[in-house]
């Protein structure tokens, strides 16, 4: 599936934060597969640092990342929107136990959105995350992404909570469906 | 009594299980799901690199999972429950994908949902769980419903060289409950402690 971003030049954005990951010693990724995370996913996959992971539902994310914190190690999870309403009571588990947790999320449902599907949880993403008292962050232009991810980055793991950045659909590119 | 006590299949005491699987525990990491398993660890004797659910059902083999990844030098026991191990079926298949060599999962298998009045799980039904284990790419899968298999499960926890699962046939009865510790800052914090971790 191909896709079309209004920011072809600054394509490194994902790169970037890849680079933000890895700076604060992410040692395990968890992630559903997604387009608008295959670059990062791809970068993950290639570092022999990283444990790249993918799930079987993005649920499954919210309790790896606590198993690898209680052994030392610090997770990110990748998942698009509609992942998030996947976690939603395992997000119980990082609030009771005051887990470090950091999202990623792509957003779907919000910007040329083709399928009407994504929109009923595309446009109740952020409202459901902040129900479950995760800081939310939203990325809009690529040039905001690295520091945005690094600010959730040290406020998760300095502060012990969970936060997610949300990298809008506008960023990322609507997905094409006719060719 | 479970359909399958009813024709007359062995099953064990779930406590004298826990007790087999923990009696030469040395440095092993335990992780419990949300219900019995939990109780049953905290009546075979609390310890702080025991991690106990309270909640986040479904979660807690890929708890184990995210630890073993973390402490590979270190065994770690997952012991849950039939109903949190259905609730959280793909996390088999991710385990299966990436195989961590020192993660042991055992599910004890009543049949029923017990900490919520005993009505009868999937598995009362026939669903196997060692047989998905299996399909998931387990090799080392185990239906265990002796004391003998038991405590041949319980040696290979400290040597294996492969990801293991059990499914443990457990009777349907509801021993005194015994309650650790609720609050899960608190089990998070000593439990990283105890693996010379910062606390937080």
């Amino acid at each position: 599936m191909s896709e079309r971003s209004p920011h072809a030049a600054a394509a490194d954005w994902r790169e970037q934060i890849f680079i933000a990951l890895k700076a604060a010693e992410i040692r395990q990724v968890g992630y559903v597969p997604d387009a608008g995370h295959s670059r990062l996913i791809e970068l993950c996959q290639d570092d022999p640092e990283v444990r790249a992971i993918p799930l079987t539902s993005e649920e499954e994310g919210i309790a790896l990342a606590a198993g690898a914190w209680l052994g030392g190690q610090r997770a990110a999870l990748l998942m698009q929107s509609s992942g998030v309403g996947n976690c939603i009571n395992m997000l119980s588990l990082a609030k009771a136990c005051r887990f470090p947790l950091l999202l990623l999320v792509t957003m779907r449902g919000e910007w040329a959105e083709f399928n009407p599907w994504q929109v009923a949880m595309g446009t109740k993403t952020q409202a459901a995350l902040e129900l479950m008292d995760v800081l939310v962050y939203r990325v809009e232009q690529p040039e905001e992404a690295a520091e945005t991810v690094a600010a959730a980055l040290d406020i998760a793991f300095n502060g012990s909570l969970a936060a997610a950045v949300l990298l809008s659909q506008r960023l990322i590119g609507a997905k094409r469906w006719v060719k | 009594m479970s359909a399958a006590a009813e024709r007359g299949l062995p099953r064990l005491d779930r406590r004298e299980a826990m007790r087999v699987l923990l009696e030469r525990r040395g440095d092993l990491l335990l992780v419990t799901g949300l219900g019995s398993t939990t109780y049953d660890a905290a009546a075979a004797g609390d310890n702080d690199t025991n991690f106990y659910l309270w909640g986040a059902m479904g979660g807690a083999a890929m708890i184990g999972f995210g630890l073993a990844v973390a402490q590979p030098e270190r065994r770690v026991l997952v012991v849950t429950g039939d109903g949190e191990m259905l609730m959280g079926l793909g996390a088999l298949a991710t385990i299966g994908v990436q195989r961590p060599p020192n993660l042991s999962i055992a599910v004890f298998d009543n049949g029923r949902y017990a900490e919520t009045g005993m009505q009868p799980s999937h598995t009362d039904a026939g669903v196997s769980l060692c047989g998905v284990g299996r399909a998931c790419g387990i090799d080392a899968a185990y239906d265990i419903s002796d004391m003998a298999a038991l405590q041949d499960f319980a040696r290979r926890l400290h040597g294996a060289g492969e990801t293991l699962f059990a499914r443990i046939a457990i009777c349907a009865d509801e021993p005194p409950r015994v309650l650790p510790s609720r609050d899960g800052v608190y089990l998070k914090n000593r439990f990283r402690r105890a693996l010379g971790l910062d606390g937080d």
